[in-house]
C-alpha cells in the first residue's frame, strides 16, 4: 500500500467557530492508481490533498506513506519527500513569474541537488513531453493558461515522483484546454504514474479510474 | 543546493527591484563611505605629520616657556614664569651630552613687498648659525647666517623658496634688499624647499640673525612677550639617550630657576614625541567621531535592510510556500534570504568604498594631501557590510524559513 490514512482529522478555527475540514478520513491508495477526489467546495478535498502531500499535518489520525509514519518525519525529511515523492500541480499554476519555463521546471531538480547540465537536460525533456519545446525561455506572463499548466505538470514530474497530486488542474482553463490537460494526465496514468486529482467537476473526475467523494470532511461511499 | 545557485536567485531579485535595493543600502553606503574617506585622510595626514615631525630634526629638544599640548592653558601661571635667556642656552650648551644649542625667537610678519610683488604671513625666526643644521634646513644658493653676522648684528636674511617664487620669480634674489617693518635687510642666501603641510607651504620663511632680531624687533610686553619668548633648540650628542638628555636639561633649568623639589617645572621641554602625542590626541578624537558616525549609519542601514527584507518576505510568501512545496528545506529558504541581505549590504559597501576612495582622491587633489586607503580599510568596509547584512538579515530570513508551506501557498 502506497498511501494509507487512519481516521485523519483536521480542524480550522474561523474566528470563534471551529470548522472540521476533515473528520476521520480512511483512505488507501495503491501504486499506479488514477484516482479523483471529488466534492463540493469546502468539502475538505484540498486539505486532504495537502496532508497527503506532506504540506500540512493532521490534528489526529495517522498517515503512512510507503509504510512509514509521516508524523515521525523531521522537517528536512518532509522537504525531501515533497521534493522526490510528490509532484504538485496547483489550480493557479503557481509558477515563479521571474523565471523562464525551463527554470521553473528546473526548480525541483535544483532543490534535489542536480547539476546544471542535468537540470537543463531533464527540464528540456519534460517540456518537450508536454509539447512546449518552443516555449523554453518564455516567462509565465508570455504563456497561455494551458501552456502554464503544462509547465506546472512538467515541473511536477521533474524528479519522477511516486505520486502526482493535482488540485483542480483545469479550474482556470476553458473546457477545450481543460480536456487537453486531462488527456495529458490520462497519458501519464497510462504510463504507470500514480495520480490523484482533486476536483468538483464530474466530467474531470470521470477521467480517473477510481472516484472518492468527499462531503463535510468525510468520504461518502457511492 | 549550491551557493552559486542561491547567489543567482538573490541577484535576480535585485535586478527586478533596482531602485528599492539602492535606497535600502543608502545607509550602508554613507557609513562605509565615511569610514573610508576619514581613514584615508587620516592616513594621509599621518604621513604628512610624520614627515613634518621628522623634518624638525630627529632627537631635537625644544626648550620653551610652555609645554606643547592641547587643552586649557593657565596663562596667568605661565606669564609669571621667568623668560628663557641666552645665558640659559649657554649653560645648556655646556652640559656633557649636548652637541649643539640654537636659541631663537620667532614672530610673524604680516606683509613683505618687493617692487610690486608681495607675500603675506611670513614666519620670521631670529637665529644663530647652528639653526641651519638643527632645524634640518639646507642652503640652496648663497650662504647661511654666520657668527660674524650674529656678532655684528648685521641686517641680513635668508629666505625660503616660497618667498623666492613670489618676490623674485625671474631674478636672482641674492644681494637684493627687503624692507621688513621699516628695516632694510640684505638677502644672503636661499633655503631648500621643505614642501607644504596640509596645503600650507612651509617655505614662507625668512631667517635673520638673532642679534639683529633683538635689536630691531624686541618683543613687546604682555601676550606678545610670551608668544615671542626665546626658544632653545637643543641637539644631543650622537648616541645619547634622549631621556637622559632631557633629565640633564630639566635638572639644570630647575637649579637655574631655583625651584624647590615640590615645585613643578616652570618651563617646557618638547620633543618630536611631544608632537606625536599631540597629534595622536587629535586623531583619536577624529577616530571616535568617525566610529560614531559609521556606527550610526551602519545601524540605520542595517535597520533599512531588515525592513526591506521583512517586506520582501511578506511579498514573496507565496513564492516561499511554492519553493517549500517543490522541496526547498528550511535551510534552503534561510540561506536564500540571508544571502540576499548580505549581497545587498555588500553591494552598498562596495558603492561606499568607491565613493569614499573618490572623495579621498578629490581631497588629495584639492588639498595637496597624500590620501591613502590601505587594503585593510577596504577589507574592513566589506567586512562591516557583510556583518550588517548577516546581523539584520537573520531575523527576516528565519521568518521566511519558518513559514508553514501550506499557509504560505494559501497567502494572497
Amino acid at each position: 500500500m502506497l498511501i494509507k490514512t487512519e481516521a485523519i482529522v483536521k480542524t480550522y478555527s474561523l474566528g470563534k467557530t471551529v470548522v472540521k475540514a476533515l473528520d476521520g478520513i480512511n483512505l488507501e491508495i495503491e501504486k499506479g492508481e488514477y484516482i479523483a477526489l471529488m466534492g463540493p467546495s469546502g468539502s475538505g478535498k484540498s486539505t486532504l490533498m495537502h496532508i497527503l502531500g506532506c504540506l500540512d499535518s493532521p490534528d489526529s489520525g495517522r498517515y503512512f506513506f510507503d509504510g512509514a509514519d509521516i508524523a515521525q518525519k523531521s522537517d528536512s525529511e518532509l522537504a525531501r519527500l515533497r521534493n522526490r515523492a510528490f509532484g504538485f500541480v496547483f489550480q493557479n499554476y503557481s509558477l515563479l513569474p521571474r523565471l523562464s519555463a525551463l527554470a521553473n521546471v528546473s526548480l525541483p531538480l535544483l532543490y534535489a541537488g542536480a547539476s546544471r547540465k542535468e537540470r537543463q537536460r531533464r527540464a528540456r525533456e519534460l517540456l518537450e513531453m508536454v509539447g512546449l519545446l518552443d516555449r523554453l525561455n518564455h516567462r509565465p506572463n508570455e504563456l497561455s493558461g494551458g501552456e502554464m499548466q503544462r509547465v506546472a505538470i512538467a515541473r511536477a514530474l521533474a524528479n519522477r515522483p511516486t505520486v502526482i497530486l493535482a488540485d483542480e488542474p483545469t479550474g482556470n482553463l476553458d473546457s477545450k484546454t481543460g480536456i487537453e490537460i486531462m488527456r495529458l494526465f490520462d497519458r501519464l496514468a497510462a504510463e504507470g504514474n500514480t495520480i490523484l486529482i482533486v476536483t468538483h467537476d464530474l466530467t474531470i473526475a470521470q477521467h480517473a479510474r477510481r472516484i472518492e467523494r468527499l462531503k463535510d470532511g468525510k468520504i461518502v461511499s457511492e | 543546493m549550491s551557493f552559486w545557485e542561491l547567489f543567482k536567485i538573490a541577484l535576480g531579485t535585485f535586478q527586478t527591484n533596482r531602485l528599492r535595493s539602492f535606497l535600502t543600502v543608502l545607509g550602508i553606503i554613507i557609513g562605509v563611505m565615511t569610514v573610508i574617506t576619514i581613514i584615508s585622510l587620516i592616513q594621509g595626514m599621518n604621513y604628512e605629520v610624520e614627515r613634518q615631525i621628522a623634518s624638525l630634526g630627529s632627537n631635537v629638544i625644544v626648550l620653551q616657556k610652555v609645554s606643547w599640548g592641547i587643552g586649557l592653558i593657565d596663562w596667568d601661571e605661565i606669564s609669571k614664569r621667568p623668560d628663557l635667556t641666552l645665558d640659559d642656552a649657554l649653560a645648556i650648551a655646556r652640559l656633557p651630552l649636548i652637541e649643539n644649542v640654537a636659541p631663537l625667537r620667532s614672530r610673524m610678519i604680516s606683509r613683505l613687498n618687493y617692487r610690486n610683488r608681495k607675500v603675506t604671513n611670513i614666519e620670521m625666526p631670529g637665529v644663530t648659525p647652528v639653526y641651519l643644521t638643527i632645524a634640518n634646513y639646507r642652503i640652496e644658493t648663497g650662504r647661511f647666517i654666520n657668527s660674524d653676522d650674529s656678532l655684528r648684528k648685521r641686517q641680513v636674511c635668508v629666505i625660503g623658496g616660497y618667498i623666492v617664487d613670489n618676490l623674485f620669480p625671474d631674478e636672482d634674489p641674492l644681494a637684493k634688499r627687503l624692507i621688513i617693518e621699516g628695516k632694510s635687510f640684505t638677502i644672503i642666501g636661499t633655503l631648500q624647499r621643505k614642501g607644504s603641510f596640509l596645503g600650507q607651504t612651509m617655505d614662507n620663511i625668512i631667517g635673520i640673525p638673532l642679534s639683529a632680531f633683538e635689536k630691531s624687533f624686541a618683543p613687546k610686553k604682555g601676550y606678545g612677550e610670551l608668544a615671542h619668548s626665546l626658544s632653545i633648540m637643543v641637539a644631543p650628542k650622537k648616541g645619547a639617550k634622549l631621556e637622559k638628555v632631557i633629565d640633564q636639561i630639566r635638572e639644570l633649568m630647575r637649579r637655574r630657576h631655583g625651584l624647590g623639589y615640590d615645585k613643578p617645572d616652570d618651563f617646557g621641554i618638547n620633543t618630536q614625541e611631544t608632537l606625536r602625542e599631540i597629534y595622536r590626541n587629535i586623531t583619536r578624537v577624529a577616530f571616535i567621531v568617525m566610529i560614531a558616525v559609521a556606527a550610526i549609519s551602519l545601524l540605520v542601514g542595517g535597520i533599512g535592510i531588515m525592513n526591506i527584507m521583512l517586506v520582501a518576505v511578506a511579498e514573496r510568501t507565496r513564492e516561499i510556500g511554492l519553493r517549500k512545496a517543490l522541496g526547498a528545506t528550511t535551510r534552503d529558504i534561510l540561506y536564500q534570504f540571508l544571502l540576499e541581505s548580505v549581497l545587498l549590504a555588500l553591494a552598498g559597501g562596495a558603492i561606499g568604498i568607491a565613493l569614499g576612495l573618490g572623495i579621498a582622491k578629490i581631497v588629495e587633489l584639492t588639498a595637496h594631501l597624500r590620501a591613502a586607503a590601505p587594503l585593510w580599510t577596504i577589507i574592513l568596509g566589506f567586512g562591516f557590510s557583510a556583518t550588517v547584512g548577516i546581523f539584520f538579515g537573520i531575523y527576516p530570513a528565519s521568518r521566511a524559513a519558518r513559514l508553514d508551506p501550506i499557509r504560505a501557498l494559501r497567502y494572497e
